[in-house]
């Protein structure tokens, strides 16, 4: 049996497994705090697994193992960044936000603030932040399948966006939470497994000797020790320095201001429970981080990584992949293939893991934020509440795999940091303002949600990532002024200036009087959401 | 309506919304709530500045301290892998320190104050 039959035959079996379970978990869908919040009825352990399984995206598993094959040492720091992250969401956030909202990111600033203008801030940012990071997942998708499947083609790969667009659909209108929460389990207990069994088969070549290993890649890549040392990538010149900074902040922040992450935090019964479930994933997250060491350096050691070189054309997102071919045997062997299959279709599994958390986030914010509580205000019947999310989710599928197709010559790894950006300048600091700031207001709120956007939106289109460079979107104009491709050393504080700004530049007595009433709320838990027993 | 704020979203289940305020605000104003907001801000707040900064330190290193981190300490290991690799154990160390202050200073307070709530309201 050929590498691309068993492929199709793994991938074609990652998709039964996941609409077998979608249907399982649908049949215990009854109300809106089913469908939005899994009935707040995970455990910690559960619900770790699944955060994990909606973080560690594809940008993760191939792109980081990928950049350290290409880039050696500077691909690490991406991980330390992504890792240390979780102690933000960990000391300041989950906890607090587990019993301050309800279904989405806006209900925590509404409780204290007027309805319309913070709903339709946060909304707005759900959405944005989410359809950035879905389309570098389902333009991810679709080069992983074309290359894989040996196949060049436009047509396979727009065949397969849309398909991972359909499937993502499927998951969140007939799962919900529930089904989207256990896929994610499923995905996250698939990618640790390939990756401990990769990790193992590398690092027994080398006598499980690290220090070999790195030799190895050394060696191998003809870069000499600056490979295993910072700068091969960042150390250029002031400028890359820089923009390392920026990079590093927005994705120490942006965790922790993902609507994607945030929500899952509602679907425990208690605060304690939100605490567990960051541990669990701190604990997997790391585990897998540092697992990407092997995986990269052992791509560089092993295979073939020069300028021609498969790893090198894919922009070091078939390293994995043809690793875990090498290990298994190398090419044409059926260990080999056995395991260039298995790895792939892990690799599928992450990527509809990932955006079908994305694509309910932004149907929950879009239905309960805007449709129940804005249009509605907050009459809708829970009823028509969960039909307007599933129809929500399958506007923005849409949407997702008509901006896909066109964006397939975008970077994946430049989609997923901006999403950090975003997140950190124009989330994070409302969530921040709001958990520990009294005199934070309805203005502050949404001048610092539009203001970190709008900020961070500008100065990437006046980047030289968007025109004026080799590898911009419009290489033929010219009109970027910002130096730097990640915009966070600037956006971040903006986001937290203008929070600062519009509060103390206005006067809401009753966002004040009703901080207190949150205070004592988001630390016992008193009067917060409790979980659905059926 | 729609310039005022969201209602408790449980306000229905509750006897009176007006009754929830007034709970909420004398536990807010007890010595209980006041005790553990203090245990929950000053183990929380510092050690944010601290691995914050730990952090900043790891990635100013690794842009201008170069001649450090590529310090060789045991065959191909250099400073820079064991300073990234430090990372990960404080992560793992500032989480566990963390979960292990909270159940001790944090949550049996929390739990008297979620009890006494639900009895004044009656939920």
């Amino acid at each position: 049996m050929s590498s691309q039959v068993l492929t199709s035959v793994l991938f074609l079996a990652v998709v039964a497994l996941t609409v077998g379970i979608t249907f399982w978990a649908s049949r215990q869908n009854k109300g809106a705090a089913d469908f939005y919040a899994g009935g707040r009825s995970f455990s910690g352990a559960q619900n770790g697994l699944a955060i994990s399984g909606d973080y560690m995206s594809a940008a993760s598993f191939l792109g980081i193992s990928g950049a350290i094959a290409l880039n050696g040492y500077d691909g690490f720091l991406y991980s330390i960044g992504f890792l240390v992250a979780w102690l933000v969401a960990l000391l300041l956030v989950a906890e607090l936000l587990r019993n301050s909202g309800r279904y989405t990111m806006a209900d925590q600033l509404a409780y204290r603030m007027k309805q319309t203008p913070v709903r339709m801030a946060a909304a707005t940012s759900t959405v944005v932040v989410s359809i950035f990071y879905l389309l570098a997942q389902m333009v991810g998708a679709g080069s992983l399948v074309a290359l894989l499947l040996g196949v060049e083609s436009a047509a396979l790969q727009n065949l397969t966006i849309a398909g991972v667009g359909a499937l993502m659909i499927f998951y969140v209108t007939v799962g919900g939470m529930k089904g989207t929460t256990w896929v994610q389990i499923v995905k996250a207990v698939l990618l640790m497994t390939g990756t401990v069994l990769i990790t193992v088969l590398v690092l027994a070549k080398f006598g499980f000797n690290l220090s070999e290993l790195l030799g190895a890649a050394v060696d191998n890549t003809g870069k000499g020790q600056a490979f295993l040392e910072p700068g091969l990538k960042y150390g250029v010149d002031l400028t890359t320095k820089i923009d390392f900074i920026s990079l590093s902040f927005a994705l120490v922040l942006g965790t922790a201001g993902l609507p994607h992450i945030l929500i899952r935090f509602y679907t425990v019964p208690t605060a304690r429970d939100a605490r567990t479930s960051v541990m669990w994933a701190i604990a997997l997250i790391g585990a897998f981080y540092l697992m990407t060491l092997a995986l990269g350096f052992g791509a560089a050691a092993l295979l073939d990584t020069g300028p021609e070189s498969e790893v090198a054309t894919s922009g070091g997102n078939l390293a994995s992949p043809l690793l875990a071919e090498a290990v298994g045997g190398g090419e044409g062997t059926a260990g080999g293939a056995i395991l260039l299959a298995l790895i792939s279709a892990v690799a599928f599994a992450t990527i509809l893991a990932v955006v079908a958390g994305l694509t309910l986030t932004s149907a929950s914010s879009v239905a309960h934020d805007i449709y129940a509580n804005v249009i509605k205000k907050g009459a809708a019947s829970e009823k028509d509440e969960v039909r307007v999310a599933r129809i929500s989710a399958f506007v923005i599928g849409g949407i997702a795999i008509a901006l896909s197709i066109p964006a397939q010559k975008l970077n994946i790894a430049f989609l997923v940091a901006l999403a950090f950006a975003v997140a950190a300048s124009a989330n994070l600091p409302s969530v921040i303002y709001n958990l520990f700031w009294k005199r934070f207001n309805t203005r502050g709120a949404t001048w610092s949600i539009y203001g970190g956007l709008l900020t961070c939106l500008v100065l990437v289109a006046s980047s030289p990532v968007v025109s004026g460079s080799d590898t911009a979107l419009f290489t033929n104009s010219d009109w970027a002024w910002f130096p730097l491709s990640n915009p966070g050393i600037v956006s971040i504080p903006a986001g937290f200036f203008f929070g600062w700004l519009g509060s103390v530049t206005s006067n809401e007595p009753t966002a004040e009087a009703r901080y207190e009433e949150l205070e004592v709320r988001a630390m016992t838990g008193a009067g917060s959401e409790a979980a659905v027993h059926h | 309506m729609a310039d005022e704020p969201t209602p408790p979203p449980n306000a229905d289940r509750a006897h009176d919304a007006g009754v929830e305020h007034n709970v909420y605000d004398h536990m807010h104003a007890s010595a209980d709530f006041q005790e553990l907001r203090n245990k929950y801000r000053s183990f929380a707040i510092p050690w944010t500045v601290a691995f914050l900064a730990w952090y900043l330190l790891y990635v100013v290193m690794s842009n201008w301290a170069t001649g450090f981190m590529n310090i060789q300490l045991v065959g191909n290991i250099n400073v820079a892998l064991v300073f990234g690799l430090l990372q990960f154990l404080s992560t793992f160390g500032i989480a566990w320190l963390y979960a292990k202050h909270m159940n001790k200073h944090v949550d049996p307070i929390a739990r008297r104050l979620e009890k006494q709530y639900n009895e004044e309201t009656g939920r």
